[in-house]
């Protein structure tokens, strides 16, 4: 899980390690739409992992959560999208988030029992605090239209949900 | 000859009319709204007796649960509704999105 959190935050760093950077290094409202569905998609597929192999009521119920929240507003992202006319555009940060997703797959898929549960809430925890940082410092201020910069928002405050909601999971199985 | 039964009824109406009012009001239902994870009013006061409605405008489940206490369930785009028992002060939240707070003051009825 820290292989996937540092690569993850080093993509994220790359697009927001310089304040004052010029426009060409602001994500563009087709960038920021990739990033922030891929951003769900890869915690659906997370959750997924974890209904196949936890056993534990919490850790299942969390996951369920997420699979529910993220495929909703996950809808609605291409909802606005299309309505937008907007094509969502892949790019380095997605690219980053979606290897280290994949490496966190991997390295939990060697484990099982309590060792699994605690791991994935542990990641899920610090998942969704570095997507949040980023949707903070980057994606929000640099979001150029209204209505998507209103769903990043809404976004913001699910995740930071689901951040505290994965920080009571793992009180629980400690 | 008619004019005075009829203005002594107006009468018994008024009178009846403030017995009404100076009675303990009647319970109510006080309606909370929840849009993009936010419960509003956040704080509110009621009674014992009174009902809390929640309208959910968002697309995604939430609870209103008061810890070690009662809790709501709403499902996304509807309403759950609950009627309170007992008096006193309490904080509520989401137990799906934590950082999602209220508050409720139930006096006595």
């Amino acid at each position: 899980m820290f292989i996937r959190s540092t690569t993850a935050l080093a993509a994220l760093f790359l697009l927001s390690a310089a304040p004052l950077a010029q426009a060409a290094d602001k994500p563009t409202d087709p960038q920021i739409a990739h990033i922030a569905y891929t951003a769900g998609v890869l915690d659906v597929e997370a959750a997924k992992q974890a209904l196949e192999k936890s056993k534990n009521k919490e850790v299942v119920d969390f996951a369920k959560d997420m699979v529910r929240d993220h495929e909703a507003v996950n809808k609605q992202a291409l909802d606005l999208v299309k309505k937008l006319k907007l094509t969502p555009e892949d790019n380095a940060t997605s690219k980053a988030l979606t290897e280290a997703a994949a490496e966190e797959r991997a390295q939990l898929a060697k484990l099982d029992g309590a060792a699994f549960d605690k791991a994935y809430v542990a990641n899920e925890v610090a998942y969704h605090k570095q997507v949040n940082a980023a949707l903070k410092t980057l994606l929000i201020p640099s979001a150029e239209n209204a209505e998507l910069k209103s769903l990043l928002e809404t976004g913001l405050k699910l995740f930071q949900g689901h951040e505290q909601h994965a920080e009571h999971v793992a009180g629980k199985l400690k | 000859m008619r004019t005075a039964p009829t203005a002594s009824k107006r009468h018994l109406w008024v009178a009846l009319a403030l017995t009404i009012g100076a009675a303990p009001a009647k319970a109510g239902t006080i309606e909370v709204t929840i849009e993009k994870l936010v419960f509003s009013p956040a704080s509110i006061e009621a009674k014992v007796g009174d009902t809390i409605e929640w309208v959910n405008k968002d697309v995604f489940a939430h609870t209103a649960t008061v810890k070690g206490g009662w809790e709501a369930m709403i499902p996304p785009k509807k309403a759950a509704s609950l009627t309170l028992k007992t008096a006193g002060s309490v904080d509520y939240f989401c137990r799906f999105h934590p950082n999602m707070k209220g508050h409720l003051t139930v006096a006595s009825p």
